[in-house]
């Protein structure tokens, strides 16, 4: 067990590794012996520090040169190698380790190795972190063959959302003959609920400007531009100051590391229009025109930025690019699953108890995602759904939490990867309002160009707002099926190629909600205002007085200990009183229900029996 | 900084281990507050005032203060991380002005973890 901890690795735990590995195959002991990297020990004064079971034998300040003598003597003769031995000390402090911690445990940092590390205004800081060294290996020691050879066999995939093959994309742009290339980055990110590519920028600006120069000598592109919202001003300051720290010591502009290579790299603030994500909008907008995609072919490969053979990759895609240059492909395909390789950052949201940024290894289950590292629901809610992909993704049901999140199972759930906002949501959430949600935003921030998709995404608003509002049609469910399904197949572009998809992935999971939403006039959830009668069991009401002082509009009336009553005419169905009641006493009704008590009872005697 | 070449990339990346960690460096501690935007925006500058404060207070100089992006766990924000000369670093969570300065007299300054603040200890997981 060799600890794989920041401060070990940055010890020597990689280098170890090998030579151990090498050692042990020598001495033909690699079937008896394996070798597992683990989480952090907390020795990390002592690293690489090292445990070998099952005898818990713990070895510290392991080195390249120790460790021939201890497969020698630990592994081949049966005795622990004193020089190196250590006892494990009792435990000082109640403190928790991060493998304790499932929010810890379950993460690899690939993307992220910096994160909370280095500070990200100080290009010295990045540098003693390994940083640059890819580039300068890229630059000296490597043809951009090799670079694309490296990049395609790690399996690398666009952590945009599309998971197009990086290496592919490469090689196309480095077959085109041309004068002038363009090597661009996409730091356009909009889905709501997304801060990963933010948070890279932030905190690592070095990294996504490193792994441009390489796409820039593997494509021969000798000038770039990063593509980030103007809404991300943290970003934009350290990536400028990272991009003038680079050019001072000449790691971007002419003659990089005095290898004869130039990359001049710029800045351009997109005005935060979600359809210049989409790569031909993007560069239309770098270009000062109206940020409105073409249809391809020709691929931006071909014709691109100006007409120009361009790249446009992901900032989390491109974070990841010096890791597997220095480390090789193996290593990177060593986490993942076969057509998934490595690992992807999510921004984990919602209702879950543990907000964050969180960098997994691909394959891992949903469930993992949610309850492990994310710590569950919040106020022991139950899970109703997780929103994958953000406008251009779908909602996954509770039934499917096991599907691991490789590109293509999420796929086959009718949601998509994306790039990597993951919305939890609980059992108060209104599934219909969350389609509605989403399609305003697209219906919002299609561009026009297209009409399936300036067209077709209002009329799907509008039909999702009456369904809301209480005047759904029963055929509502099947036009909407319909049109999504056309929407999907007539779009010029992305957006309204998925626009679509939460209305879809939610009418395959939660059928249900949209009947009675249209059939009952009934908001279940209790978050569509129209589809709603608040009303307080008698029988479970305590006269606590909680929800009576919760209620903004004064509609609680009722003597303390003495069953509460909400006043009709005066409820706003603003839920505020069934989220404060402690005894679920107060009951979410269909719109216009009249206060019977025997009635409720066979209300929800129907709607058990409907669920059932 | 003047123009680089390769050689020098390896000479910076020792410079500053000689500079900037704990042993080689002659300091007796450092702490990172985590200011990505969701630390700022919890309060993180507050929190790093205060320590700054304490730090010109106690008229210390062994003790290196930086600053670093999102530390990950966004909900638990303003976080910061302690590392004392051979020992762990140690991740505090939902800090601000009153508990740094607790911190910084008992963990930094007397070599105690306060136990009641700190989410977790050691690092994390890469590779």
């Amino acid at each position: 067990m060799l600890c794989a901890g920041t401060g070990c690795v940055a010890s020597g735990t990689a280098k170890v590794k090998d030579a151990l590995q090498k050692e042990l195959e020598k001495r033909g002991l690699e079937k008896e012996i394996k070798i597992v990297l683990t989480g952090c020990n907390g020795y990390c004064a002592e690293g690489p520090v090292m445990a070998v079971y099952p005898d818990e034998i713990f070895y510290q300040k392991l080195t390249v040169e120790d460790v021939p003598k201890l497969v020698e003597e630990h592994f081949l003769k049966g005795r622990p190698y004193q020089k190196l031995m250590f006892k494990e000390p009792e435990k000082k402090t109640a403190i928790p380790m991060m493998k304790e911690i499932p929010f810890f445990k379950h993460q690899v940092l690939r993307v992220l190795r910096n994160k909370g590390l280095i500070d990200p205004e100080k290009i010295e800081e990045y540098i003693s972190r390994d940083g640059y060294q890819a580039a300068a290996k890229a630059l000296t020691q490597m043809t951009q063959e090799d670079i694309i050879k490296v990049i395609k066999d790690s399996g690398l995939r666009g952590r945009g959302g599309a998971g197009f093959p990086t290496g592919l994309k490469w090689d196309f742009a480095s077959k085109v003959k041309s004068d002038i290339k363009y090597m661009l980055c996409n730091g356009d990110e909009g889905d709501p609920g997304a801060f990963m590519d933010r948070s890279v920028m932030e905190s690592d600006p070095h990294s996504v400007i490193e792994g441009m120069i390489i796409g820039a000598k593997a494509i021969e592109a000798h000038s770039g531009y990063i593509y980030v919202r103007a809404e991300y001003p943290l970003a934009v300051k350290r990536l400028h100051l990272a991009i003038d720290q680079a050019t001072e010591a000449g790691l971007l502009g002419k003659n990089i590391l005095d290898t004869g290579f130039d990359f001049e790299l710029e800045i351009y603030l997109g005005a935060g229009a979600f359809v210049c994500g989409e790569e031909t909008a993007l560069m239309r907008s770098i270009e000062g025109k109206r940020g409105m995609p073409r249809p391809r072919p020709p691929f931006p490969a071909h014709k691109g930025l100006w007409d120009k053979p361009s790249v446009l990759n992901n900032v989390e895609t491109l974070a990841q690019i010096a890791p597997i240059i220095l480390n090789g492909s193996e290593w990177y395909r060593s986490l993942g699953t076969e057509k998934s390789t490595g690992t992807k950052v999510f921004a984990l949201t919602g209702a879950v108890n543990n907000v964050g940024l969180v960098e997994v290894p691909m394959g891992i289950p949903l469930r993992t995602i949610i309850y492990d590292i994310g710590g569950g629901i919040r106020k022991g809610r139950k899970f109703k759904a997780v929103q994958l992909g953000g406008p251009s993704g779908g909602c996954i049901p509770e039934h499917l939490l096991h599907t691991p999140v490789t590109y293509e199972d999420i796929v086959a759930t009718g949601a998509i990867v994306g790039s990597g906002g993951m919305v939890v949501m609980d059992e108060n959430t209104c599934m219909v309002g969350t389609a509605k949600f989403f399609l305003e935003f697209t219906t919002d921030e299609s561009c026009g160009k297209c009409p399936p998709c300036r067209v077709g995404t209002k009329i799907l608003m509008d039909m999702l707002t009456d369904i809301t509002e209480g005047r759904g049609k029963e055929s509502d469910i099947e036009t909407l099926e319909d049109l999504g399904r056309d929407i999907i197949a007539t779009s010029l572009c992305g957006l309204g190629q998925t626009a679509p998809n939460p209305i879809l992935t939610t009418i395959k999971y939660f059928r249900d909600e949209y009947e009675s939403h249209i059939k009952h006039k009934w908001c279940k959830a209790g978050v569509c205002r129209e589809l709603t009668t608040f009303l307080i069991d008698e029988k479970l009401c305590k006269g606590c007085g909680a929800c009576l002082r919760a209620c903004p509009s004064k509609a609680i009336t009722g003597e303390k200990k003495m069953p509460h009553k909400i006043i009709q005419d005066l409820c706003v169905h603003c839920r505020t009183c069934y989220d404060a009641c402690k005894f679920k006493s107060i009951k979410i009704l269909p719109a216009k229900f009249q206060g019977d008590p025997a009635e409720l009872e066979a209300v929800l005697e129907k709607s058990k029996r409907e669920a059932e | 900084m003047p123009r680089l070449t390769v050689g020098d990339l390896q000479k910076i990346k020792e410079k500053h281990k000689a500079e900037f960690t704990l042993r080689e460096g002659g300091y007796r501690a450092k702490v990172t507050v985590h200011m990505g935007t969701c630390g700022i925006a919890a309060g993180a500058r507050e929190v790093m005032t205060a320590l700054l404060d304490e730090i010109a207070n106690a008229g210390i100089d062994d003790v290196i203060v930086t600053t670093s992006g999102c530390a990950g766990l966004c909900a638990r924000e303003p976080l910061a991380t302690v590392e004392i000369i051979n020992a762990p670093p140690v991740k505090y969570c939902d800090l601000n002005a009153e508990k740094i300065k607790e911190i910084f007299r008992e963990h930094i300054m007397a070599g105690n973890p306060v136990e009641k603040y700190a989410l977790v200890v050691g690092c994390e997981t890469m590779y």
